[in-house]
């Protein structure tokens, strides 16, 4: 695979941040002052409805889409273009194909994840459903079509499993990721079907599961099995991904195709288990996690109700704990893989959202945290946005 | 024909509770109401053109479950949310 030479660090940004938060019953955003000192919460939007996502498109910093369904309607993407000031429905929102009557076809349960495309190709976004599908637009998310081969796939459908195979809310596709040097080099993740990789603008896909472990008793070799929860690229290092998966956290260094689990070096006492991952915007050695407890029938909450992040600083090596501010003892929190972020600031502001409806910042990389926000819904996703002033 | 929309759709009709759309089949409807309510048919209908496991259509009180489902010109359909949520 041609690589172009390594992107420039990208510059911090300034000024105040917007995160963009979807919850289960609506979207909110918080707007900060310049110092990310005092946040402002919005009225909420599309009360009642089951957000799942809300992106701002960072080539113009006013476009947003948001992923919508309802407990009754089906799935759709609202667009903005004036910063979520007004929305207006998408008019063709992802859809599998129509199959013949008397044919099992496959229905779109909702949107989840939403990756504006390459930064050369403005009005293009790709779309991540649960059931695993991929789809992209390429006229600001008015219409939305199938891309790739992979959503008729039958490799691709028997790695995507069924039901039954995916997580509780469904099995999704997401953490499509967009390599910053070049549109064509793609990667994605699907919970369950794991990692895959395309070099040729999504004619062609391939696993990228080498050294991923699954749940005991089942064949690594078997792509179905693999769970990522959540992969992240480095701006600063686009050969360098780290993943947080159900089976613990990993690092890849491309060309290498062997994902090291670098969670080993977590404390024995917290583990590896958890949803997101979030990297540094301009050191590609330092990474954050929020372990949860994966034992007995996975609780998925902080373990021993002591919430903390952790941190590396040298590609995994060592972590070290971050918890000053957060509460020390009987808070049992569920962070999902879209709701941990962090805006390109310096330092770096890190945010995550937890089920029980709290937003926690920190303006230090983690070293201290305070609480945001309360008294949400159930935090599905929190992004940290730049919008055009 | 003369149908009830529930209040989850009404942000495609305008918050109109009741509007007069003709047909012969229900699919026809449907079709006939996304035309004039555009992403409506899409938010109650599969692209498998299934209706959606939350949606119930009656028809002159009887349930209509398929698109081929024929209609008389008087009837009265509702389009009803099911219990779901919380």
């Amino acid at each position: 695979m041609a690589r172009a030479t390594m992107t420039s660090t990208p510059a911090a940004s300034k000024g105040a941040v917007t995160l963009l938060i979807a919850t289960r019953k609506g979207a909110f955003t918080l707007r900060s002052d310049a110092s990310r000192r005092t946040w402002k919460l919005s009225a909420p939007m599309f009360l009642g409805h089951i957000v799942h996502h809300m992106v701002l498109d960072p080539r113009d910093r006013r476009t947003m889409l948001m992923a919508v369904s309802t407990g009754h309607l089906g799935p759709t993407i609202y667009r903005s273009t004036d910063g979520g000031k007004t929305w207006k429905e998408s008019s063709t929102p992802p859809a599998f194909r129509k199959v013949p009557e008397g044919e099992s076809g496959r229905t779109v349960n909702h949107v989840f994840w939403l990756t504006p495309c390459h930064a050369n190709e403005p009005d293009s976004w790709y779309a991540g459903t649960s059931p695993q599908g991929l789809f992209r637009s390429d006229n600001g998310g008015v219409t939305w079509a199938a891309f790739s081969y992979i959503n008729e796939d039958p490799q691709y459908l028997e790695w995507m499993g069924t039901v039954q195979d995916g997580t509780p809310d469904g099995p999704k596709l997401h953490s499509i990721i967009v390599d910053p040097r070049n549109p064509k080099h793609l990667y994605f993740a699907m919970s369950g079907g794991g990692v895959h990789e395309s070099v040729d603008g999504g004619k062609t896909f391939l696993p990228l599961i080498k050294g991923l472990e699954v749940v005991e008793g089942f064949d690594p070799a078997t792509v179905t099995f693999h769970d990522p929860h959540c992969v992240q690229l480095c701006p600063s290092n686009p050969d360098r991904l780290y993943q947080q998966n159900h089976c613990g956290i990993y690092r890849l260094d491309r060309p290498s195709n062997q994902w090291v689990r670098i969670g080993k070096h977590m404390p024995k006492a917290i583990g590896d288990i958890g949803f997101p991952i979030v990297v540094h915007p301009r050191n590609a050695d330092v990474a954050w996690v929020f372990p949860m407890d994966g034992s007995t029938v996975w609780p998925r909450v902080s373990l021993g109700g002591k919430p903390a992040a952790y941190v590396t600083r040298n590609a995994g090596n060592t972590w070290s704990r971050l918890d000053k501010g957060f509460p020390k003892a009987d808070a049992w929190w569920t962070v999902k893989r879209q709701a941990m972020t962090r805006d390109a600031h310096d330092p770096v502001g890190l945010y995550l959202g937890t089920t029980s409806g709290e937003i926690w910042a920190s303006r230090t990389e983690g070293q201290s945290w305070v609480c945001i926000a309360r008294h949400l819904p159930e935090i599905y996703s929190v992004e940290a946005a730049m919008l055009a002033r | 024909m003369r149908i009830h929309i529930p209040s989850a759709l009404r942000a495609y009709t305008k918050q109109q509770s009741e509007v007069e759309v003709e047909g012969s089949t229900l699919g026809e409807v449907l079709s006939e109401l996304d035309v004039r309510y555009p992403g409506f048919r899409f938010r109650i209908v599969t692209e498998q053109d299934r209706i959606r496991p939350h949606i119930r259509i009656f028809v002159n009180d009887e349930q209509a479950q398929e698109l081929l489902t024929p209609l008389n010109g008087e009837a009265r359909m509702y389009i009803v949310c099911a219990l779901s949520g919380g």
